[in-house]
């Protein structure tokens, strides 16, 4: 039992410093990590360009939309005055989460080596 | 004006300023303290700092003058400046705080090893510092001469002094604590007046924001031009106005169109359709793109990323900070909203800089309750002036002291505080007459396109070359450098000429995220060989470190 353990901690550790001597292998999973955050930081980059950047472009090709009221508000006021904050935030606060995760699927790998 | 409470007002703010400044004082003992607060401050602290520190005479004073004159397009000022924290936190944050680097300049020479980009990047913190750091205090000038009737001089110069004392002798442990006190007065100034304009709005029996006939003066109103226009008078009337020239009106009396100024409610109230303007889509499209982009390439805003003990905090900080700036800029927009019913002649005075601080008068009178709402708007605008420069000067001071003196020292520290400060004031003292918001929307675009290429490509490309990063940094952002000039200093431009120089992110951006690829990879060979390690420093937990 505890001479599994050790091996475990010495696998782990060969993991560890595979990723600092740059080898082929830590260098695959630096790789591995760079590509999934930036996957992720530009999956949200869409929503927010389909989210807020369509609007100038929907507000010009149909103007209608742009005198539909709500509670007396024209409905551009209230979509880029109020609506677009809360929004902003949520994809921040998405991207936090789903980043961290990222790292801590990083930081398995590298701690379990057998996997 | 005569509002006895707002010289007090501005007096607190300045002194509370100051008085924290030198509690911080006693504090800051190392260079390194001086510098990065020896990275012992909490994450909400840091967070109100960073908000404190990023809302600035343009987004207190210059957004509400913005939608009072334009409408409904500007509201992507405030939307484009909240979402430029979320390009800094999905691209940015994290890694650059992993970087270990403090400053732009750093950041060049760890990724790249490059001394002479270093020395490219110096030049342009500055440039971006000093760009942005005029308005701040032409801004305080004009509210001082707004609100007390003092000479323009005096608000510009008493804000500059402040500031430059104030960065020299406390470092940045002292402004952290100043710019989150900042942070909550500027909120506080903003929320609290428009709880009592809105209720005075519904005592007034609710009047429209765009009547069918357009804005009319409620009051008798004298109005003294400040800027050039032309107005188009009810009867057809056209006329000429010059600064100096006196119009009375009287109650009732519509508002006449002034060249210039969306004076028709459906220009105001709607957004610039397709077909009739094309321009109009080009300019808004720039303007996203700038500030989306602009912010990570703000020097102030960089260096707060340091303050934070590792990657995940610095993301979680920026988090909060998109946070309380986009409940912040809730607010400029509902005075640019009223400030169409109850102050009408900013539109033909040209002053529209000054609805914050003038609507509470105007709408509440001359009471007791207007007068110290009005004085607690003021306070919150020098709020914004000090706290904004203060940053601005912090990291200006910081790279000049370390890059272009070559000493660490604190007594270096001093000396270029006062040489990044009194450039900037002397050229605010002689320019004047540029719009708050214009000058800053063009450091945004000249940030866009220097320093968001270099960060972005330089921490998720491991092909960029030092040569491909000076060139693209050159190209895209000596074009937007370009426009500025052109803008500020040149001829008067119409058409798509005066949009591409006005509002040139959408073109400049491009351009130099093309050219730092292209050059980068005709140059593949000078790809810095520690490339491998410096992307195991910048994207993997500090856990994991060796």
């Amino acid at each position: 039992m505890l001479a599994e353990i050790t091996r475990q901690d010495t696998r782990a550790e060969r993991t560890r410093a595979e990723l600092a001597q740059q080898t082929q292998v830590g260098e695959a999973l630096v790789r591995g990590l760079v590509r999934a955050q930036l996957a992720l930081a530009l999956r949200l980059s869409l929503v927010v360009v389909i989210g807020l950047g369509g609007l100038p472009w929907l507000f010009a090709i149909a103007p209608s939309l742009g005198r539909t009221t709500v509670a007396g508000v024209n409905l551009p006021w209230l979509l880029l005055g109020v609506a677009s904050f809360p929004f902003l935030i949520a994809v921040g606060w998405a991207y936090v989460r789903l980043a961290e995760r990222n790292e801590q699927d990083f930081t398995d790998l590298v701690q379990r080596p057998e996997r | 004006m005569g509002n006895d409470f707002v010289v007090p007002a501005i007096v607190a703010v300045t002194l509370v300023t100051v008085g924290i400044g030198f509690y911080g004082l006693r504090l800051a003992r190392t260079t390194s303290d001086f510098l990065v607060a020896s990275r012992a401050i909490s994450p909400t602290w840091n967070a109100a700092a960073i908000g404190g520190e990023y809302l600035s005479a343009a987004s207190f004073l210059g957004i509400a003058g913005l939608v009072l004159k334009y409408g409904v397009d500007v509201l992507w000022y405030p939307v484009g400046f909240a979402a430029g924290y979320l390009a800094l936190l999905l691209f940015v944050a994290a890694p650059l705080r992993r970087s270990g680097a403090f400053t732009l300049p750093d950041f060049c020479e760890l990724r790249l090893g490059s001394r002479r980009l270093r020395i490219l990047a110096t030049a342009f913190v500055i440039f971006i510092g000093w760009l942005y750091l005029v308005p701040q205090l032409q801004g305080a000038g004009l509210t001082l001469a707004t609100v007390a009737g003092s000479p323009y001089p005096l608000g510009a110069l008493l804000v500059a002094t402040v500031v430059t004392a104030n960065v020299a002798l406390g470092g940045m442990r002292a402004i952290t604590f100043v710019q989150a006190f900042q942070y909550w007065l500027k909120l506080t100034a903003l929320a609290v007046p428009v709880i009592f304009l809105a209720l005075q709005w519904q005592a007034d029996g609710r009047p429209a924001v765009t009547p069918p006939d357009g804005p009319t003066f409620r009051a008798a109103t004298t109005v003294v031009v400040e800027h050039r226009a032309t107005l188009t008078l009810p009867d057809g009337d056209i006329q000429e106005v010059r600064p100096g020239d006196e119009l009375t009106f009287a109650a009732g009396d519509p508002v006449p169109e002034v060249s210039g100024v969306a004076t028709d409610a459906s220009d105001w109230l709607l957004p610039s359709a397709a077909g009739n303007d094309d321009r109009g889509l080009f300019a808004t499209y720039s303007l996203i793109l700038a500030t989306f982009l602009g912010t990570m390439g703000l020097p102030h805003v960089l260096v707060r990323f340091y303050t934070n003990p590792d990657g995940a905090a610095a993301r979680r900080t920026t988090l909060v900070v998109l946070a309380l700036v986009g409940v912040f800029y809730l607010l400029p927009t509902l005075y640019g909203v009223l400030g169409r019913i109850y102050t009408p002649q900013l539109l033909v005075s040209g002053q529209t800089d000054a609805v914050v601080v003038l609507l509470p008068g105007a709408a509440l009178g001359d009471g007791t309750r207007g007068r110290l709402l009005a004085a607690l708007v003021s306070a919150g605008a020098f709020a914004a002036f000090l706290s904004t420069s203060s940053g601005l000067l912090t990291s200006v001071a910081g790279v000049i002291s370390t890059d272009v003196l070559g000493r660490g020292s604190v007594r270096g520290f001093r000396f270029a505080t006062v040489i990044a400060g009194a450039v900037p004031t002397v050229l605010a003292l002689h320019v004047s007459g540029l719009d708050v918001s214009q000058v800053v929307g063009l450091a945004f675009a000249v940030a866009a396109s220097s320093f968001c290429p270099l960060l972005v490509l330089g921490i998720w490309w491991r092909g960029l070359t030092d040569v491909g990063a000076a060139a693209g940094v050159v190209v895209g952002g000596g074009a937007a450098i370009g426009a500025v000039l052109v803008t500020v200093l040149g001829p008067p431009l119409s058409g798509w000429p005066a949009t591409l120089t006005s509002q040139p992110a959408a073109w400049t951006v491009p351009l130099a995220f093309t050219v730092m690829v292209a050059v980068s990879v005709a140059t593949r060979r000078r790809a810095p060989a520690d490339v491998a390690a410096t992307m195991l420093r910048l994207h993997t937990p500090e856990a994991l470190r060796l």
